[in-house]
């Protein structure tokens, strides 16, 4: 044992502490992402969407089908406010956030260099991008559960806590508005399984990572506008941003569960089908950056 | 002189185990280019082996591939006993890289970065982390500046801390390109002596350069690299004294020594009025004295000189190092 700052390495240890899970891999991947100014600022816009729309709708009460989804059911019950604030965010800002993380994944190591080193160390690149994925997960969720809270909370205190008038006209119990919150959250964030998986993909595509970024938005807006086009027909079934919107399902008296399950299922595909490309590529190129 | 010439006779070849470094064959091509060219290091353990060549003639990709960072198209990689990139996982936590420059996130601190490292080094013990970053720091002298963002850090600077990254725990081999690259003429010498340091310790250095009198001052062995070739490998007396030697020769006629000696298939490298400097390529001193007196050329005096690596460098790689020569 040559040449250390330490003897307290063992070979044995050595051997065996690489058998262990990602824990500490995953713990530094966090504060990397949740450390960067950048990326905690998109998070500070997630945040400030609830609570611009809450203002803006207290001091000028909107008529009825005017404005964002859900914001004639705001002035009655505060829960809406978190359904407001996620139809707002979702077609653009958390795709935008999402698409800066997943695309800064692997790509932004390339750019930087550190790649190499990580991969020197060594850590076996099917760990790398699984860590790497997991971190763009935690920051998703992350994003997704800050427009969920800070809408519930800014709701109740601009709008009170009032029995929750639903869609169909039922009215359910706070703590049944709070589990379909919950839920909406869970399919918004099945929704851009998808789209961080295409992210990936493209980070590991490439060592610059604005281009991979851009390239994962550039998806996004593809997806919406093929969609927005109704001589497609059939085919925008298949699209990845067809189904997004739907979590208006959650807010029916009883949600169709078997339809909630159906359209996971596209976003799911895409997850898989571009994990997959994203796993072939990571561990065949060759790493100049 | 495009042939390898392997330190030890192939039948006596050591075995891979008692080498830290062994390719053989190794071949990396892009596009109609061989950047690497059937290249076999041979680098025994406990060694410290001066990877010599101009810009461009195939060090880093070797070193790339004997990291496993880019796949050979041909040839095999032992490493420490083990054949890469296989044995990867096992093999290169003991192996400290410092890989093409340094290369941190900008946004986080030099001790961060480092922690960083650490934590997804899984062969390392997190309890004592903190205390060998800090000796790492320590060591090539970067504690007081540790906390600055690398963003702030100055060439030198960056150079220490991807050094002190190769010393985050024991390692028996470093591979180390241009390590004092933007260093001042102090802190190579600190470099120097760290990686004295390092060998004294046991550790197999394997250190890419240019800075030939760098080299010369530490290197037990060198490899000289051009065009994607091998040309020459060994100890360094090995390799300076059996093909480099010089020969004086003092005389009054010395353009007919000039004209004998060349006609022997030697290479004449000074002509002066009256001396001649001539590389031996391999011949023994009697025999050019032997020639030269048959020729009628009285010699007055023959001194046997040992060229700088940098001479014997140039004579190998030819014209072309311009680039590199700082």
């Amino acid at each position: 044992m040559p040449a250390s700052a330490d003897s307290t390495v063992t070979p044995a240890r050595a051997e065996t502490g690489y058998g262990m899970i990602g824990l500490r891999q995953f713990r530094s991947e966090l504060r990397l992402i949740f450390g960067r100014r950048r990326n905690l600022a998109m998070l500070v816009i997630l945040i400030a969407v609830p609570i611009f729309i809450g203002i803006a709708v207290k001091v000028s009460t909107p008529r009825p089908g005017e404005g964002p989804p859900f914001v004639s059911e705001l002035t009655n019950n505060g829960l809406f406010l978190a359904f407001t604030a996620m139809a707002v965010c979702l077609p653009v800002f958390l795709p935008l956030a999402l698409a800066v993380v997943a695309g800064d994944a692997v790509a932004g190591e390339a750019s930087a260099g550190t790649l190499r080193y990580l991969l020197s160390i060594p850590v076996s690149r099917t760990r790398l991008l699984v860590v790497k994925t997991l971190g763009v997960l935690a920051y998703l969720a992350a994003g997704i559960l800050l427009i969920t809270v800070c809408g519930l909370v800014a709701g109740f205190a601009l709008f009170g806590t009032h029995g929750v008038t639903l869609l169909s006209g039922d009215t359910v119990s706070v703590g049944n508005g709070l589990a379909r919150a919950a839920g909406v959250a869970a399919y918004v964030f099945v929704d851009l399984l998808g789209l961080a998986a295409i992210g990936l993909f493209f980070s590991t595509l490439t060592e610059v990572a604005v281009g991979a970024m851009s390239a994962t938005v550039v998806s996004a807006i593809a997806f919406a506008v093929l969609d927005s086009v109704p001589q497609l027909g059939r085919f925008r079934d298949v699209l990845l941003t067809h189904n997004w919107l739907n979590f208006d399902e959650l807010l029916r008296s009883s949600p169709n569960a078997g339809s909630l399950l159906r359209w996971s299922l596209l976003p799911l595909a895409y997850a898989l089908v571009f994990f997959a490309a994203a796993w072939a590529r990571i561990t065949t190129a060759d790493v100049s950056g | 002189m495009t042939e390898l010439d392997s330190p030890v006779a192939p039948a006596e070849h050591p075995e891979a185990e008692d080498l830290a470094i062994r390719t053989r064959g190794l071949t990396r091509r892009f596009g109609p280019q061989t950047a690497v060219d059937a290249v076999d290091l041979t680098v025994p353990r406990g060694a410290v082996y001066g990877f010599l060549g101009p810009n461009g003639s195939g060090k880093t990709t070797t070193i790339r591939m004997l990291l496993g960072l880019m796949s050979p198209h041909a040839g095999t990689i032992d490493i420490l006993g083990g054949r890469m990139p296989l044995a990867a996982q096992q093999v290169l936590p003991r192996v400290g890289a410092l890989v093409e420059g340094p290369a941190f996130h900008l946004y986080l601190s030099g001790r961060d970065n480092l922690r960083r490292l650490d934590a997804w080094d899984a062969s390392t013990d997190p309890s004592t982390r903190d205390r060998r970053i800090s000796a790492a720091l320590e060591r090539v002298g970067l504690a007081a500046a540790a906390g600055k963002k690398f963003r702030r850090f100055s060439l030198g600077m960056k150079q220490r801390l991807g050094l002190a990254a190769t010393l985050l725990r024991a390692r028996d081999l470093l591979i180390l390109d241009e390590p004092t690259n933007g260093l001042d003429p102090q802190g190579t010498r600190e470099v120097r002596n760290l990686l004295r340091e390092l060998a004294a310790d046991g550790a197999t250095v394997l250190v890419s350069s240019h800075l030939l009198a760098e080299i010369e001052q530490i290197a037990t062995h060198v490899g000289i690299m051009s065009s994607g070739r091998l040309l020459k490998q060994g100890s360094l007396s090995e390799v300076l004294d059996e093909t480099g030697l010089l020969v004086r020769v003092r005389t009054s006629q010395a353009p007919d020594a000039a004209r004998i000696l060349e006609g022997l298939g030697l290479t004449v490298t000074d002509l002066a009025p009256e001396s001649v400097v001539v590389r031996l390529n391999g011949s023994a001193p009697e025999y050019v004295n032997e020639k030269l007196v048959r020729g009628g050329v009285p010699v007055r005096g023959l001194a046997v000189e040992r060229p700088a690596l940098e001479d014997f460098f140039v004579h190998l790689t030819g014209e072309g190092y311009d680039a590199g020569i700082s």
